[in-house]
C-alpha cells in the first residue's frame, strides 16, 4: 500500500473516512447527545481533545509498548485523558457537563478512538498521528454537528438556541427524543447513499457513453 | 453486509484482544516487561490526573455550592441567610458526628430573616417523574404551613411537554404565591378555589403531578421531626423549642 | 443509596428507559449482530451476564476503593471490565468450545460495548445499593436482549421484502431502530 501523504493524513478522516457516517463508529454519543448543537459541539470538542492527545501520546511511546499489552495500553491512555477532560469540563463549563453527563465518560468506549491508535498512531510518527487525529476529530465534529443542526432546528425551532421560525412554528419534538436521534441518522446515511448512488449512475453513463463513441 | 461491519470494526479488537497480556502462558516480551510497561503507564496516568484534580476541585466545589445558595434563596425569599441542618439520630444538627460522610445525611436549610427569626425552611428531594428522576427543592415557612418557593433542580423531562415543569413560568409562580401545605394538584380551571391547590399542566399532568407529589413526600418524610420544633439559633447550637 | 423500588428500577431498565431504544447504549452490536435472531438471543445472554459481573464489580470498586480517588473511577472501571471480559472469555472456551465459537468475535467486542461501562457508570451516579445495581443490571440486559431480539426478527422478515438499494443495510436499520424506538416511547409513564 502507498504512503499517504501528510494532507491526505489530516484529509481523509474528515469526509471521505468519516468515522461516524462512513466507518460507523462512535454511534452511542452521536445519538445520544445530538439533540441540541451546544450538546454536540461540547461533545466533539471533549472528543477531539481525547482523540488527540491520545494518538500524540501512543505515538510517542510505540517503542516503549510491548505488542502483547499494546490494547490495555491504548485504553488506559485513553481513559485518561477522558478523565482530565471531565475534570475540566465540570470545572469549566458545569451546564454542558451535566448535560452530557454519562456520556463523556463513554468516550473511552468509542471505538473510534481506539481504532486509530490501533491503526495509525501505532505505526506512524508523532506528526503525521496528530494529523490523522485532527481529521478524525474534525469528521466526528462535523457529523455531530450535522444531526445536531438537523435535530434542533425540527425539533425545537431553534439553532443554539436562537429561535429561528417565530412562536407558531409546532416544532416537531420526535427529533429531540431518542428515536429521533435514531431516524436523524437513518435519513442523513440514507441521503448520502441515494447521492453516492446517483453519482455512480451518472459515471457509469459516461464510462458507457465513451465506450460506445 | 452487517458481517463484513462488525468485521472492520472487530478485526482491530479481537486479534488484539486474543493477544492481550494475560498471565504465564505468554510468549515474546517477558512477562515482567509487559507488567511493568502497565504500571509505569499506571502511576504516570495516576499522577496526571492527580495533580489535575487538585486544580479543578475547588473550582467545581465552589460552583456546586453557589448553585446551591442560588437555589435556596430562591425558594425562600425574604431570607437573609441559611443554616444547613443535617438529620442525625433523629435530631437537628449543624453538626456531623467526627468522620461522618455528608452526602449521607438527610438534610434541610433553615432560613432567618434580618431579625434573626426563622424564617423559613427549604428541602430539597427527588423522585420519579413521567421519564425519569425530577430532583427539587421548595421553601415553605413552618408556621403557616404555607410554601414560599419551588424550584426543580434536575429532570429529564419530554421536551415540549414535561420539561414544562420549569419552562411554564405560570405553573412555577403558583408555588410562589403560597398554597398551603399539603397541597392537592387540581385541573386548570376546575379548583374550588382552596388554599391547597395547585394548577396542574394540561398536556403534562403526570409530570406536573409528580412534582406536587414529592412536595407533599418530603413534608410527609419530614413532619416527626418538624413537629418536634425548628431549632432557632446559629450555626453551633440547635436549641428545640417552641415557636414565638 | 437511592430511593427507587426494585421493580421500579427493573422495569424501568427492561422497557421505560431502554438501554439500547433510549439511552442509547449497546449500539455496536445492535448494528451489526442483530441479523438473526439466534445470534441476538446468544449475544444478549452473554451481555446479561457481563452486565451483572460489572454490576458486582462496580459496587465493590465503589463502595472500599473509589472513596478516597472518586477521580480514579473512570480508568478503574474500564480496566476491571477489560479483563472481566477476558476472563469470561477464557472461562467460556474452556467449558463450552461450541458456544465459545458460535459467539466468536462477538465476545471481544463486548469490552467496547458502551453498555457495560454505561451501566457502570449510571449505577454510581444514581447511588445505587447492592441489590439495586443487581436488578438494573439484569433489567437492562434484559432490555437489551429484548431490543436486540425485536430488531433481529424485524430484519429477518425484512430480508424478504423490496427494500430500495439505497437504504439496504445500517440506514435502514437505524430507521427500524427508530420506530421500535417511539414504539417503546409508549412505556412512559407507566411507573
Amino acid at each position: 500500500m502507498r504512503k499517504t501523504t501528510r494532507s491526505e493524513d489530516l484529509v481523509r478522516g474528515i469526509w471521505k473516512e468519516n468515522p461516524v457516517l462512513v466507518q460507523m463508529l462512535g454511534l452511542c454519543p452521536a445519538l445520544a447527545v445530538t439533540n441540541s448543537v451546544k450538546n454536540a459541539l461540547a461533545m466533539s470538542a471533549a472528543t477531539f481533545f481525547v482523540i488527540c492527545c491520545s494518538s500524540v501520546l501512543v505515538s510517542s511511546c510505540k517503542r516503549f509498548i510491548p505488542n502483547e499489552v499494546r490494547i490495555s495500553a491504548y485504553i488506559l491512555v485513553i481513559a485518561t485523558f477522558v478523565t482530565l477532560a471531565d475534570m475540566l469540563l465540570q470545572a469549566y463549563a458545569p451546564v454542558q457537563h451535566k448535560e452530557l453527563g454519562a456520556f463523556i465518560a463513554l468516550i473511552v468506549v468509542n471505538c473510534m478512538i481506539l481504532g486509530r491508535q490501533e491503526a495509525f498512531s501505532a505505526k506512524n510518527t508523532v506528526f503525521r498521528s496528530l494529523l490523522d487525529a485532527m481529521g478524525t476529530g474534525v469528521g466526528f465534529t462535523i457529523a455531530l454537528v450535522m444531526m445536531g443542526g438537523f435535530r434542533e432546528i425540527l425539533g425545537t425551532g431553534s439553532f443554539l438556541d436562537h429561535p429561528l421560525f417565530g412562536p407558531h412554528f409546532e416544532p416537531w419534538v420526535i427529533f429531540v427524543l431518542p428515536a429521533g436521534g435514531f431516524l436523524t441518522l437513518g435519513f442523513i446515511l440514507l441521503a448520502m447513499g441515494y447521492i453516492e448512488q446517483r453519482r455512480r449512475d451518472r459515471a457509469d453513463k459516461t464510462a458507457e457513453a465513451e465506450a460506445s463513441s | 453486509m452487517s458481517d463484513q461491519d462488525i468485521n472492520t470494526n472487530a478485526g482491530n479488537d479481537a486479534a488484539t484482544v486474543d493477544t492481550a497480556p494475560q498471565g504465564p502462558e505468554h510468549e515474546g516480551a517477558s512477562t515482567f516487561r509487559l507488567v511493568a510497561t502497565l504500571a509505569v503507564a499506571g502511576a504516570l496516568a495516576g499522577l496526571l490526573i492527580v495533580l489535575v484534580n487538585l486544580h479543578t476541585r475547588p473550582i467545581i466545589e465552589k460552583y456546586q455550592a453557589e448553585q446551591l445558595q442560588k437555589a435556596v434563596y430562591e425558594v425562600l425569599p425574604g431570607v437573609e441567610r441559611y443554616d444547613t441542618y443535617y438529620l442525625v439520630d433523629g435530631n437537628l444538627t449543624v453538626a456531623l458526628p467526627p468522620n461522618a460522610k455528608e452526602k449521607d445525611y438527610k438534610r434541610l436549610y433553615i432560613g432567618h430573616g434580618s431579625d434573626g427569626k426563622v424564617r423559613g425552611v427549604a428541602i430539597s428531594k427527588g423522585e420519579s417523574g413521567f421519564q425519569d428522576v425530577i430532583l427539587l427543592i421548595f421553601g415553605f415557612d413552618p408556621q403557616t404551613g404555607r410554601m414560599s418557593g419551588m424550584k426543580v433542580l434536575d429532570s429529564k423531562e419530554t421536551p415540549g411537554l414535561g420539561d414544562k415543569i420549569y419552562k411554564d413560568k405560570a405553573f412555577v409562580q403558583q408555588f410562589f404565591d403560597g398554597p398551603k401545605l399539603p397541597l392537592v394538584g387540581v385541573k386548570a380551571g376546575a379548583g374550588k378555589g382552596l388554599p391547597n391547590e395547585v394548577d396542574t399542566i394540561t398536556g403534562a399532568t403526570i409530570s406536573s403531578r409528580a412534582v406536587i407529589r414529592i412536595i407533599n413526600d418530603a413534608m410527609t418524610e419530614w413532619k416527626p421531626v418538624l413537629d418536634r420544633g425548628i431549632p432557632r439559633g446559629t450555626a453551633g447550637s440547635a436549641d428545640e423549642g417552641a415557636q414565638p | 443509596m437511592s430511593e427507587q423500588s426494585l421493580f421500579s428500577i427493573f422495569f424501568s431498565a427492561v422497557v421505560v428507559n431502554n438501554f439500547t431504544l433510549a439511552l442509547f447504549l449497546g449500539l455496536c452490536p445492535f448494528m451489526g449482530v442483530s441479523a438473526r435472531v439466534e445470534t441476538a438471543l446468544r449475544m444478549g445472554l452473554a451481555n446479561i451476564f457481563v452486565l451483572t459481573l460489572t454490576s458486582i464489580s462496580a459496587w465493590i470498586l465503589n463502595t472500599f476503593i473509589l472513596q478516597t480517588a472518586p477521580y480514579l473511577r473512570i480508568i478503574s472501571f474500564i480496566i476491571v471490565i477489560a479483563s472481566l471480559v477476558q476472563i469470561v472469555e477464557m472461562t467460556i472456551k474452556k467449558f463450552s468450545p461450541t458456544l465459545f465459537r458460535q459467539l466468536g468475535i462477538y465476545l471481544p467486542l463486548i469490552t467496547t460495548n458502551c453498555a457495560i461501562l454505561g451501566l457502570a457508570i449510571f449505577q454510581t451516579n444514581r447511588g445505587y445499593g447492592f441489590l439495586q445495581g443487581l436488578t438494573f443490571a439484569v433489567g437492562a440486559g434484559l432490555g437489551l436482549t429484548l431490543a436486540l431480539v425485536l430488531m433481529a426478527s424485524i430484519r429477518e422478515s425484512v430480508e424478504f421484502s423490496d427494500v430500495p438499494e439505497v437504504a439496504k443495510g445500517t440506514g435502514l436499520v437505524l430507521i427500524i431502530a427508530g420506530t421500535l424506538s417511539m414504539a417503546f416511547m409508549g412505556f412512559a409513564g407507566l411507573l
